[in-house]
């Protein structure tokens, strides 16, 4: 039976790790374990065993060099942990720094590499892993065939690992580091939006059509009657900044399935659509009745966007 | 400043159709395209030589289409195109594209940077940039939403999930950039005139001295296709008033809102 490791930098997304692990143990939970590595090691190996990880790695000698995440480091301490433990896969979260590390530790473990898995299901034995191609498009299912695999997961695609009595214990490995080629200069923590649009159970999603960033007032109006959030294309955030990034929905920002959406001026091309097709209802609202949005929608009123959502706080009320 | 850019020809995937019964996609006939993160890519690229002196040199892996899709490159400012083409490397997983890649920048040998987008347009897959830093043992800079380059020092911002991170490093390296990087640039028509007189040098898989059947095979692909989208497509197409009024009852009695 194969053996996995689990990494992530974000300590809830390896929790979700530990429950698809064990999904991909068989059940068994005495083959997955959680390789933890960087500042506070230590507490977070506790927390990682009260999720009921059997084993957690954390680094002896090398440790110094994993305060701060550089790829390169990174995937050379995992690839010899990998080593050690003759690991046949290694799960991390499909977050950008899971994806920095995916790409470099399959290449020294000689290891296939699939990122962006959104669902994963066992067919005869093997594990097929779902992802997003063509932009979107289409969605397609991927098996491995060589001997190691390093899979990232998107966020929220598992549970988390509830909480149990620990059992399993940790083990420090010494590894052998070199000194980081990128040096880090600073780290300036982004203007905080803590909003997690992926939580939402109802999203207002605006797109150009929105006009301005003074109009916002009246969409953030409509998110509360409805007591959801608001979110946004990627135009509205990378280009205008009408809104902060942690709102961006799509291919390149957050893949949200709530139970509804609202997509109001915005054209639904795929690398949008693919963010919220998964809604269990969709509203469509734009002011060119041929726009592409409108074959992802359940209903659909062509018309501009701030007026229809004046109307629509006022009967909501 | 020398600067490689490493472009993913991709079929232009706003005219990518889905057929109805199978959900398949229809890629026949569907026009070739540089991916749009990789232009930004040669966009940085062609800025640092237009400061600086040096030269632009588009690396591509691919099918016999190639030589064509690569001219939109050649006419975007890259001075010069080496392209590894084969029947074979249409589609070819990122393993094997990677290595490829390496292999001819290992050919051109004099360079201090080496850019990539961050993913392609249509896998996204993010792979190539921290495979091919490893292949060549360079440092990689991925994400990177804006750079500078001072004698041999690369000073890059990468936009991470939660935080914006400088970083430095000494050339050579790979650095990833991000769409937000820049604008890319529409080459004028006396652009796509001359880029067809610029050199290309075309490599088989044998003057790298890989033979086609040892092109690794590790990921299987078992179906791609279009998700299912079930949906009621009602239009309501009263005046405002009437059709907003008829979307609320209509949310209301599927419980889409209301009741949480």
């Amino acid at each position: 039976m194969s053996k996995i490791l689990i990494i992530s930098e974000n300590d809830n997304i390896a929790f979700e790790l530990l429950t698809a692990g064990k999904m991909l143990a068989d059940g068994d939970a005495t083959l997955v374990a959680a390789v933890v590595l960087g500042g506070g090691a230590e507490n977070r190996a506790n927390a990682y065993l009260s999720r009921g990880a059997a084993k957690v790695i954390t680094a002896g000698a090398g440790k110094e060099m994993m305060e701060t995440f550089d790829a390169e480091t990174y995937a050379t301490a995992v690839a010899q942990i990998a080593g050690k433990e003759r690991a046949t896969m290694i799960l991390t979260g499909c977050t950008r720094r899971g994806k920095e590390l995916a790409g470099r530790l399959a290449q020294k473990l000689g290891a296939a590499c699939i990122n962006d898995v959104k669902a994963i299901e066992c067919e005869g034995g093997e594990a097929v892993y779902s992802r997003n191609a063509l932009g979107g498009a289409t969605v397609c299912r991927q098996a491995v065939s060589s001997p190691v695999a390093v899979v990232s997961i998107m966020p929220s695609t598992f549970a988390q690992a509830s909480e149990v009595p620990p059992v399993g214990e940790t083990m420090v490995v010494d590894l052998e580091l070199k000194p980081a080629r990128v040096r880090l200069v600073e780290c300036q923590s982004k203007n905080t939006d803590s909003v997690d649009i992926a939580e939402a159970k109802t999203l207002v999603c605006v797109g150009m059509g929105l006009g301005g960033p003074e109009k916002l007032s009246v969409v953030e109006e409509l998110a509360r009657v409805l007591g959801g959030e608001v979110a946004c294309t990627k135009p509205v955030a990378t280009d205008q900044k009408w809104l902060s990034e942690a709102r961006m929905v799509g291919l390149s920002g957050k893949q949200c399935k709530p139970q509804l959406s609202l997509c109001m001026g915005l054209s639904g091309q795929v690398q949008f659509a693919v963010g919220i097709r998964d809604s269990k209802t969709i509203v469509a609202i734009n002011t060119d009745e041929n726009a592409t949005i409108f074959q992802y929608a359940d209903y659909g009123i062509v018309g501009d966007l701030n007026v229809i959502t004046e109307k629509l706080i006022a009967q909501l009320k | 400043m020398n600067s490689i850019v490493c472009v993913k020809q991709t079929p232009d995937l706003q005219q990518v159709r889905i057929r109805k019964e199978t959900r398949e996609p229809i890629l026949e006939n569907v026009p070739l395209t540089i991916g749009n993160i990789d232009k930004n890519a040669l966009e940085e690229a062609v800025r640092l030589k237009e400061k600086q002196e040096g030269k632009v040199t588009l690396v591509s892996v691919g099918g016999e289409d190639l030589e064509e899709t690569i001219k939109e490159g050649l006419a975007m400012g890259a001075d010069d195109a080496v392209l590894v083409v084969d029947p074979q490397l249409d589609g070819a997983e990122s393993a094997v594209v990677a290595e490829m890649l390496a292999k001819a920048i290992r050919k051109i040998g004099d360079y201090d940077m080496i850019l990539l987008g961050e993913g392609s347009s249509d896998n996204y897959s993010g792979q190539i940039g921290p495979r091919l830093a490893e292949l060549l043992d360079l440092p990689q800079v991925t994400f990177v939403r804006s750079l500078s380059v001072e004698g041999n020092l690369l000073r890059a911002t990468r936009n991470m999930d939660d935080c914006l991170e400088v970083v430095e490093v000494e050339l050579p390296a790979v650095v990833t950039v991000l769409s937000e990087i820049n604008e890319a640039r529409i080459p004028a028509v006396t652009q796509i005139l001359k880029a067809g007189r610029k050199p290309k040098e075309v490599l088989s898989l044998s003057d790298l001295g890989v033979s086609a059947a040892s092109l690794g095979k590790q990921v299987r692909t078992l179906s791609n296709k279009a998700p299912l989208q079930e949906r009621k497509q009602i239009m309501f197409k009263e005046d405002a008033d009437a059709a907003v009024a008829k979307l609320v009852l209509a949310l209301k009695a599927d419980g889409a809102v209301g009741g949480y």
